[in-house]
């Protein structure tokens, strides 16, 4: 009964301010939601199959890897269901069962567990898989034929794929407030320009993530597509529709600031957005891709580690 | 609370607290018929040592037991020594603890006359309260041209040297005078808090430099940076730059064995309770930590951490046996509820260590290599050595890696190794 009395040893530091990974992920899961529920609006039951399948196959498929490589199993901090979160709301509402699991486990096994797991991902795992469907299956990756059956109050074209190949007078009657409202299709939780823009403002609030890689995108990307649309208004769609249309705010906001994957000094930060922004809008404008982002984030991603040695000088470090 | 307060206000604003304007008198605080005086070498055999059980030792006398070493320590009590131990303290230092029954009358043992000369002080006072870093005096290979009183406390919460300078201030300037005269320094400066600035014109300090509030500040490093505009490169210490660091409550207890002539043997101790209130106190060298909270009132209980030290810099102890040494600034009890623990999580590269460190360590890639156990390459591509020992990584930490245990245990490897070589290059 009266077992001695027991400290509890450790190394210093005995304070800590709190933070946690899991705390992180379902933070990010909040942010996604006001975008995720339009979808929901929108596309209706289709929409919840695919975001229930795809975040409950990224559960299990990081269970079965946790286990696989003998390691502590970490469903619970919610990395694994932002994963399928995300990997869902990049996807049409109507994408079949076997895509989602398919994706999904591309997004968890190949995205992330063979690189180690989580912060050991070069590239965005999310950005992993769907450049990987979109290369294996471009048939359900397309917007305009996943979406054909459905009766929508606004015209139901892939917005990027209306400017590629009709140019800036077909998009004109996108409103800017259209896309702010999604008003557009495209993938269940990636349309919702304001729901994104705000889940994108709690994010950085919270500092989850880093606000110098969202602006610097989003700025060098406007300016990009400002510059194209000076120099050829017919062809090439303003630098508001760039920006509120394809997966531009989504990026902006949950793909390219993904901690392991992205500069943590403020000079890379600033070069690795604005790289992402350029490269964003070449390919949408120049290069066969409809939408660039997922290709400037994975060509991003892979100089970040370069990028990452542009730091200032730590003290005490002579010559 | 204070706790959570921190938690949400974000490692940016840690700060230094004052103590009130006019600080309450320290309480004396005895211990409960036992101490128990550590001296700095190790204990092989018996033979070696001229004291046994049952010797008697008086108030102030000085114990040098050793035949092949002048480790000593002041007794701090009159008694009888009950036991004569090895004691093995952390990153591999050895100790010989002497256990000492308190005898009911005290005696003090005969007064020798203090000459203000660096041999009486290496000879007396290496061991008195604040520790004062002696042995760097008279180096000819390594002088030492300023001599800085730093009246800040590295850690925070700990008030210790801001006690001893705006209490002790006539000790203090006695003390610098003795020093003064022992090691004839270029320079002695006085570091205070910033807003403390006034007030110590009296003190014989050539310098008074102001700290920033702001932790870590008051670590020797970065004082010297900042105010001093000395940067110190990363695998040399500021002792090798030619500054010497005396802690305010040394220099105050230097002062008082001269004025008094009696050698110090109380020790300023700031507690810090659960609730993160802090008082400070005095004690007897020796005096078992124990001891301490049962006087102050401070209950302990099983899970909690009793910590030698601050927050951010301490060292959690084992037993409430511990006892105070020269240099215990502060002891802090943290509820079993307040307990935070480390997860096996690897860095998910978020960025708040290289945002909050104070020396722009790329804390994120150090601990990649240092988690490999390279701490060659960790030195060498990414800083180790320019660390301050601040902890503020570790605190910030979102997967919650121990990085600043990373980073003592890869300074220590590196020490032992390069001694190593050192040592066989010499054979």
């Amino acid at each position: 009964m009266s077992r001695k009395k027991m400290f509890i040893v450790s190394h210093a530091p005995f304070w800590h301010n709190g933070s946690n990974i899991q705390e992180r992920c379902y933070g990010m899961i909040w942010a996604a939601m006001p975008a995720v529920a339009l979808g929901i609006v929108q596309y209706g039951l289709p929409a919840v199959g695919v975001v229930c399948l795809a975040i409950a196959t990224a559960i299990l498929a990081e269970y079965l890897m946790n286990r696989a490589t003998k390691r502590t199993v970490t469903i619970a901090d919610g990395n694994a269901a932002l994963l399928g979160l995300l990997f869902a709301m990049l996807i049409p509402a109507t994408t079949p069962w076997w895509v989602v699991v398919v994706g999904t486990l591309l997004t968890v096994v190949i995205g992330l567990h063979v690189f180690g797991g989580l912060g050991a991902n070069p590239f965005h795992p999310v950005a992993v898989s769907m450049m990987m469907l979109t290369v294996s299956w471009p048939a359900f990756m397309d917007f305009d034929a996943a979406l054909v059956n459905y009766e929508l109050s606004f015209k139901a074209v892939f917005p990027l794929t209306l400017a590629k190949n009709l140019g800036t007078a077909a998009v004109a009657d996108f409103s800017t407030l259209d896309l702010l409202l999604g008003r557009q299709i495209g993938g269940i939780g990636s349309t919702f320009g304001l729901g994104l823009i705000a889940g994108g403002i709690y994010l950085i609030a919270k500092r989850y993530i880093r606000w110098e890689i969202c602006l610097s995108f989003l700025a060098s990307l406007f300016l990009t597509a400002l510059a194209f649309h000076l120099t050829d208004p017919v062809r090439f769609a303003g630098p508001m529709f760039h920006l509120l249309t394809g997966y531009t705010l989504i990026g902006a906001f949950f793909l390219l600031p993904e901690s392991a994957s992205s500069p943590v000094n403020p000079v890379p930060m600033l070069i690795y957005g604005a790289a992402a922004g350029v490269l964003t809008m070449l390919i949408r404008n120049i290069g066969s891709y409809h939408d660039g982002v997922l290709l400037a984030v994975l060509l991003v991603n892979l100089v970040n580690p370069l990028l990452d040695k542009i730091r200032p000088k730590a003290l005490g470090r002579m010559a | 609370m204070m706790k959570q307060l921190q938690s949400q206000s974000g490692a940016s604003v840690f700060q230094y607290a004052l103590l009130p304007q006019s600080p309450l008198p320290a309480e004396t605080i005895g211990g409960n018929g036992k101490a128990t005086l550590l001296i700095e070498e190790m204990f092989e055999k018996r033979s070696q040592v001229d004291l046994t059980e049952g010797d008697t030792v008086q108030t102030g006398q000085k114990l040098a037991p050793f035949k092949t070493s002048d480790a000593y320590v002041i007794s701090s009590v009159t008694g009888k020594i009950s036991a004569i131990y090895p004691y093995p303290g952390d990153f591999g230092s050895h100790f010989t603890a002497v256990d000492i029954e308190v005898a009911n009358d005290e005696m003090a043992a005969p007064i020798e006359d203090l000459e203000p000369t660096l041999e009486v002080l290496q000879a007396y006072l290496a061991e008195a309260p604040g520790k004062p870093p002696l042995h760097l005096l008279g180096d000819p290979d390594r002088p030492i041209h300023t001599i800085v009183v730093s009246g800040v406390d590295t850690d925070l919460l700990v008030s210790t040297n801001q006690y001893a300078i705006r209490t002790e201030i006539h000790a203090i300037a006695k003390g610098i005078e003795v020093l003064k005269a022992a090691a004839a320094p270029e320079t002695v400066a006085i570091a205070v808090p910033r807003d403390l600035i006034a007030g110590f014109g009296h003190t014989g300090a050539d310098v008074l430099k102001a700290v920033s509030p702001d932790y870590p500040a008051a670590h020797p490093k970065l004082i010297l940076y900042h105010a001093f505009g000395v940067e110190v490169p990363a695998d040399k210490n500021c002792e090798d730059m030619g500054y010497a660091f005396f802690s305010a409550e040394s220099v105050a207890a230097i002062g008082q064995a001269y004025d008094t002539g009696r050698l110090p043997i109380e020790k300023l101790v700031t507690l810090i309770d659960k609730q993160c209130r802090v008082k400070v106190i005095t004690a007897r060298l020796g005096t078992p930590v124990g001891a301490i909270l049962k006087t102050a009132g401070i209950a302990t209980g099983d899970r909690d951490r009793l910590i030698l030290g601050g927050p951010m810099t301490g060292t959690a102890i084992y037993d409430e046996k511990l006892v105070v040494r020269a240099d215990t600034d502060a002891v802090m009890v943290q509820d079993a509820a307040d307990v935070n623990l480390v997860s096996d999580y690897s860095c998910i590269n978020c960025g708040e260590c290289v945002h909050v460190c104070p020396t722009r360590i790329q804390v994120n890639m150090l601990v990649r290599f240092l988690e490999a156990g390279q701490y060659e390459d960790g030195a060498e591509l990414y800083d180790l050595l320019s660390c301050v020992d601040c902890g503020l990584c570790s605190y910030v930490c979102v997967a919650r890696i121990p990085i600043y245990q990373y980073i003592r245990l890869a300074k220590y490897e590196m020490a032992r190794v390069s001694a190593v070589a050192e040592a066989s290059d010499e054979s």
